[in-house]
Formats: C-alpha cells, structure tokens, sequence
C-alpha cells in the first residue's frame, strides 16, 4: 500500500495500470486533456490514437473478443462521448467486455449546457451494465477497479467512467488496492448440483437432443468443456454467429450454423429435436425465427450466466444459472458417473441429420455475370489463412457468407457484431484485435458499404504499424438490403447502389483510397487472380492491406428463413425448401 | 391484466429512479404507480412499485430489476402478508348545504379536514387503494377540484424487514 497524492488524471492511468490494461484506444480533447498528460509518460500503457471514437469502441471490442480480456477506449466530453454510443450499444448486446472513460465538463458546469457538455451516463442507461460519474478524485480508483468488476465478470459488458474535469485535475491520496463497493452485484457462477442432475437425466432421456450453443461459451473459455461433453453424448452440435468457432468446423458431430441463413441440417435439427442443450445462448429472433413455432417438440434445458436470459423467450424445463465453463465440467461429470463407458442411444437421430447433411450441403451457385463469386473469394481468404489466422465482418451479405463458408477450428478467431448489427465493425474490431493478438493472421472481411462507414482508421492502422488486411466484398452495393429487395420488394431496388464498382462511377475507387492511406492496394477482378492476392497480402506485413475484390451483386445468401416465418419454411436456394416430411 | 405490489431495496445513488423508470418504460412493463423514500439504513432507499402485467410473467421484471447494479433486493408483497396504503390529498366542493354531508363521509372513510374555506374543503386520506378509490366515488357528486395522491408505499407484515441480512 503507497499512500502518495496524485491528480485524479493520473489516478485514473495508474488505476489502469494496476489492472494490467496494456493497450488503450481513444482521441483525445477539452475535457479529458488532463488525463492525457499522464497517459504520454506510461510506461505501461500503449495508446492508440484514432481517427474517429468510433474506431476506438470498436477497437476496443475487438481486442476483447481476440483476447477474452478488458478492451478500453477513452474520449472526450460531448461529441466525443456520444461518437461511442454505437460501440458501447454493440458491446452491450454482444456481452464485450468494454471499458469507456470518457471526460467531462467542471463539475460545477454539470447541467449548464457548459460547452461540449452530454449527459452520457444518462444517453448510456440502457446500453450499458453500468455507469459512473466521479465528480471528486478520491473516488476513482475505486470507481475504476468497481468498472473493471463489472466489465468482466457475470456476463461481461461495458461500463462507463465519466469523470469530471477538475476531479482529473484535482491531488488526493492515491492507495492500491481501493474497496470496491458493489453491494449489489453478486454473479452466480457455480450452479445448482441438483438442476445439473436433472439436466443430465434429461439428457439420458432424449432419443433427439442437440447442442444449442451461443457465445457465452466463447466468453466463458468453455470450449474445451463443451468438446468433452459433445463427444460423450455424441449429439450433434449447432454454432451460432457468435459461438462460430467455440466447437470445431471440422468436427463431424457439428451441423454448422442455425437461424436465419443457417445450414439446413442445423435449422431442422432444432426444430425436430427432443432436447435442446442450450449453453450461453438467448435464443434471439434470428435464430428461432417465429418463436411459437420454434422447436415444437424440444424440452429446454438453458444454461447461462445471467438468469434475465432464462425464460425470457422460451420456457426452460431445466433453468441452469451458471458460468458455462463450470456447468459443462458438471454436466459431463455427472454424464460420466451415470454413463460409465456407454454412450445413449441416438442412432435414429444421426440417421435423419446425415440424410439432410448429404441432400443439403452448404454451398453455393457461380452467378455467371463475368464477376467474382463472393462466396468462392470469402472460401479461399479462409482456407488459404488457417485456423490461427482472426476474422473480423461488417454486417450483411459478407458477414453471412464469412460465418458459412470460413472453417473456424478455435474460439476468439471469428469476430462480428451479432446483436447490433453494426455496419463499420470490421476495420476498427480488426485493428484492435490486432494489436491484441500480433501474432495472429488478421482480416476485416468488409462490404463497400460498411467499408466506407470506418475506413479511417486505416490511417490509425499505417501509423502504428498495425499490418491488417482488408477484403472488400465490392458488390457495388448494400447487398443485403438489396437481397431482401430481390426477394420483397419486386425488385425494386430502392437506395442500395453505392456506385463503387468498376462498371460504374467507382466513388470512391477503393484502391486509390488504400494507397492515400499508406495501405499496399491491391484490385481483384479475375478468378485465376484470387488466390496470387491474398497470399501477398498474408506475405505483406510491413503495413495494412486492402483488396478490393470486385464480386457480383445478384449473389444471394442461401439458405434463408424470411424474417418472422417458421423456421419450417427454411429455404435450401430460393424458391426450393427441402423435403423431409415423411423422412421421419 | 394482473397488478403486483414490488419492493426494491436500493442504494441511495444519484440516477437511481431514472434506471428503474427507464427499465420499465424500456422493456414495456406497465407501472400503477412509484414511491421513493430513505428508510432505517442510511445510505438505502425503498422503491415501492404497482406493476401492471399483461402476459409477462413477473419473473422477468424483477430479473430485469435484479440486473440493475444498485437494486441490492426485491420482494413481492402479496395482499395478504403485506400493508399498503395510498395517501390522498382531496378539495372538494362545498357549500352551507352540502358541508355536512361531506364532512359525514370523512368521518365514516376515517379520513381528515385539513383545509376549509367558505366553498372547499381540503381533505386527507390514507388507506389501501380500495378504500381510496371508493371514497373518491362518494366525493365525486360534490364536485372534485383537485386531486393529488402518493403511489402507495407497502410494508410486510410479522417482525422481519427487508433490510436483513442485505449489508454483509
């Protein structure tokens, strides 16, 4: 314990510091200027700046989401507070342990509508797990610490630290470690030994179970648990778009991914299934589209870390509150104790699941417009980088056939804005994902559109020596959105033309804009050069790179549930639903 | 539509309200009525909330609630294990002729004069929302001015309080 006085502004890094935060990303300004002092004498901390705070969210984000630790980002006051409301929002519904400080006006100023004054913790209430205003220094490293808790354990999420001017420039005695004072947090983590029996009856019971699994696995580190449990019982397994990657691609027991454009032996194993094991997942509308018709059949047993989940959507027969990690070691402990060394039997189920697997494969059709295929240039970015390498998305088309068609073998290698569906992750969310595993391979799959929303942080990229590499799935156009105008609107195809394709204006030509910011740009127009231009760019690590792959815009994402329907109605291609009434 | 009495015990923090209003309004549960007061604890207030379902389950509200990081407890007070009252404050028309009649129904509701000038009296009353709401039926035909009333506050019945075993 050191007893020293110290500005609330160095109080607030050498808090950080103590919490072994290493990288922060953020833009400074007015009301946070003070803390920035101390920032540029840290020998620990490493501060990135951004173009946009924006890119500091998401940046964050992603070096959460690679690493499984606290991403931070700092802003100013004001316009800079409220530029993080969308990365706070997206961390929110994706569980991502997030951290923003954010400066605020003198305190005295507070409700005056002083200068770049925003009531952020007001605008945040509902996006946030919590938040904080410090008005005075002695409370912010408790504050801190109190922020750090709550970001990373139980469910994570973002919490906010608005901290007022002068208590950044205020002296008070700085000791370590400070009470944390959270009288009213308390995370269940180990869960009822007797709901986990009744779970593992369940399961012996089933003669058609299935693993549901969501991303709390991935945020539990569970993966390694999940993998023991899956192959004792044997059943197959789903992975939804924020679990890609927590069970094996490879694994023969994994059906792919459920919901709306999930493979149909995923789809259909839900909805004919006895049992559904559902680990760290919430049963969001995209995946159990009409939710009355969800799963008619299935009893529920719902595992997960915070009990608002359990029964908000669906019924749970066997409501499991519990971290994933723990509950699945007890689960397949108590698997084991009744099993011995015989597996249950589910022969019939595989029958059915392998029949559809083998009619129903993931694949897809060349459009022939003399373009690239979208799927085929995503499929070769994939095999071509390995399981090591991270993938990051936007939101749309790209996003969708980079969940389908790249192989994920580990957990922390697929990133993307899941609930939010936030157009502008990728470039950001790659950035930081970087910087927090340099290491690894890393790659923003990007469409023009969501391209065009964050790409300055390229600049941020090329500056500190953050080699990313950039795929623009440049179909000319917000091609999800045009899809549903395909499929919904008559082809009436209203406000989705960007102009960005190299039969057309080109605003902005993307491989000229790479260049502006320091990026190797590369053009990819033929088939035969698809695989020459991104083994360069994996080759390329001296700065950033962006290829601009120019795909066709009538490319669709198959399979597909229509939004609201029964996931019954799933479509193998349009037009075309599988047939498996009378198959069972 | 099903009404529920909920009690939260909650820390004493600035935004405190704005949170459990805005969880409300956010997540479509209806709210009757709210009550805010400091209690024996320093440092904690008590939120008495009427909620109003339909369709969904309480459960889900008070998990909701639960998530709040400065909710430290919430019970249910049922009917019959609780008391919850509801405070009126009511100015009625009066005059020469109709002054006794009102001051014959006060009497009998047990509730009290508090104000009179020559054409309105001030009335208090405090009871359950049953009690209140009829008496307000027997004013009515005498003309009622004003009208302002707390949200009712609940407490249980028997020796223990919510705060037990809450701090540490």
């Amino acid at each position: 314990m050191s007893n020293e006085k110290i500005t609330g502004a160095q109080g607030i890094i050498r808090s950080l510091e103590m919490l072994g935060v290493t990288d922060v990303f953020g833009l400074p300004g007015g009301a946070i200027l003070p803390t920035y002092d101390p920032l540029m004498d840290s020998k620990i901390i490493r501060h990135i700046l951004v173009r946009h705070e924006q890119g500091a969210g998401h940046a964050a984000e992603g070096y959460a989401a690679a690493t499984g630790k606290l991403g931070v980002c700092i802003a100013t006051s004001g316009p800079g507070a409220t530029n993080l409301v969308t990365p706070i929002m997206d961390a929110q519904m994706d569980s991502v342990p997030l951290l923003a400080i954010t400066g605020q006006v003198n305190s005295h100023a507070i409700g005056t509508d002083a200068f770049q004054e925003a009531d952020i913790v007001g605008i945040t209430m509902p996006i946030t797990k919590h938040s904080f205003l410090v008005t005075d220094a002695n409370d912010i490293p408790g504050t801190i610490a109190a922020a750090y808790e709550l970001a990373t354990t139980g469910r994570p999420g973002p919490v906010l630290v608005d901290v007022a001017k002068d208590a950044q420039n205020q002296k008070f005695e700085f000791s370590w470690p400070p009470k944390i004072d959270l009288p009213g947090y308390k995370p269940v983590t180990d869960p009822h030994g007797k709901q986990v029996q009744a779970a593992a009856e369940m399961i012996l019971a089933s003669e058609k179970p299935i693993l549901y699994v969501g991303g709390g696995v991935i945020r539990a580190g569970a993966s390694k648990e999940l993998l023991a449990l899956a192959e004792l019982i044997g059943a197959p397994v789903t992975t939804t778009l924020m679990a890609r990657g927590a069970f094996p691609d490879s694994h023969p027991q994994h059906l792919g991914m459920p919901g709306m454009h999930g493979t149909v032996p995923a789809v259909t194993g839900l909805q004919k299934a006895d049992l559904l094991i559902t680990l760290g997942a919430r049963f969001d509308d995209r995946v159990t589209g009409d939710v009355k018709s969800f799963a008619p059949g299935a009893k529920v047993i719902h595992v997960d870390i915070d009990p608002a989940e359990i029964g908000k959507i669906r019924h749970a027969d066997v409501p499991i509150v519990g971290d994933a990690k723990v509950v699945i070691a007890m689960l397949t402990a108590e698997l084991k104790k009744e099993l011995g060394s015989k597996k249950p039997e589910i022969s019939a189920w595989w029958q059915f699941l392998d029949g559809l697997r083998e009619r129903y494969p993931l694949g897809y059709v060349d459009v022939d417009d003399g373009k690239l295929t979208p799927q085929h240039v995503i499929e070769r970015i994939g095999a071509l980088s390995g399981p090591e390498a991270i993938f990051t998305a936007g939101v749309g088309q790209h996003q969708m056939w980079s969940a389908q068609f790249i192989k994920y073998e580990r957990p922390n290698s697929w990133l993307n804005s899941g609930g939010a569906g936030t157009m502008g992750y990728s470039v950001p969310a790659a950035m930081g994902a970087k910087v927090g595993a340099p290491d690894r391979l890393v790659w923003a799959i990007d469409g023009d559109g969501c391209f065009q929303m964050t790409n300055q942080e390229l600049a941020t990229c090329t500056i500190n020596h953050i080699p990313i590499k950039v795929a623009i799935i440049n179909n000319s156009s917000l091609g999800m959105v045009r899809q549903w105008q395909t499929l919904f609107y008559d082809k009436r195809y209203s406000n989705t033309d960007l102009h960005t394709g190299t039969d057309t204006q080109m605003v902005p030509d993307f491989v000229k804009l790479a260049e502006a910011y320091g990026c190797l740009a590369i053009r990819v127009e033929k088939e035969e050069e698809i695989d020459a231009a991104i083994k360069l760019a994996i080759a390329t690590n001296d700065r950033p790179v962006v290829i601009d792959f120019i795909v066709g815009r009538d490319a669709m994402v198959w399979p597909m549930v229509p939004a609201g329907v029964s996931n019954d109605a799933v479509q193998y291609a349009r037009d075309a639903a599988p047939i498996w009434d009378g198959e069972e | 539509m099903t009404q529920h009495v909920l009690s939260l015990l909650v820390e004493d923090r600035p935004g405190i309200l704005t949170r459990v209003a805005a969880l409300f309004a956010r997540r479509g549960f209806n709210i009757e009525s709210l009550a805010v007061g400091s209690t024996e604890v320093e440092g904690l207030s008590r939120i008495t909330a009427v909620v109003s379902l339909d369709g969904q389950p309480l459960e889900q509200v008070t998990k909701q609630l639960n998530k709040l990081i400065n909710v430290l407890k919430i019970v249910e007070l049922e009917e019959d294990s609780s008391i919850a009252r509801d405070h009126m404050l009511i100015k009625v028309k009066t005059d020469a002729t109709t002054r006794s009649q009102v001051l014959e129904a006060v009497t009998l509701f047990r509730a009290r004069v508090v104000d009179v000038v020559s054409d309105s009296v001030v009335i208090e009353v405090t009871g359950d929302s049953a009690k209140c709401k009829a008496f307000l039926k027997v004013l009515e035909p005498f003309g009622i001015k004003e009208l302002v009333q707390s949200g009712a506050i609940a407490i249980s019945r028997g020796s223990k309080s919510m705060s037990e075993k809450v701090l540490r």
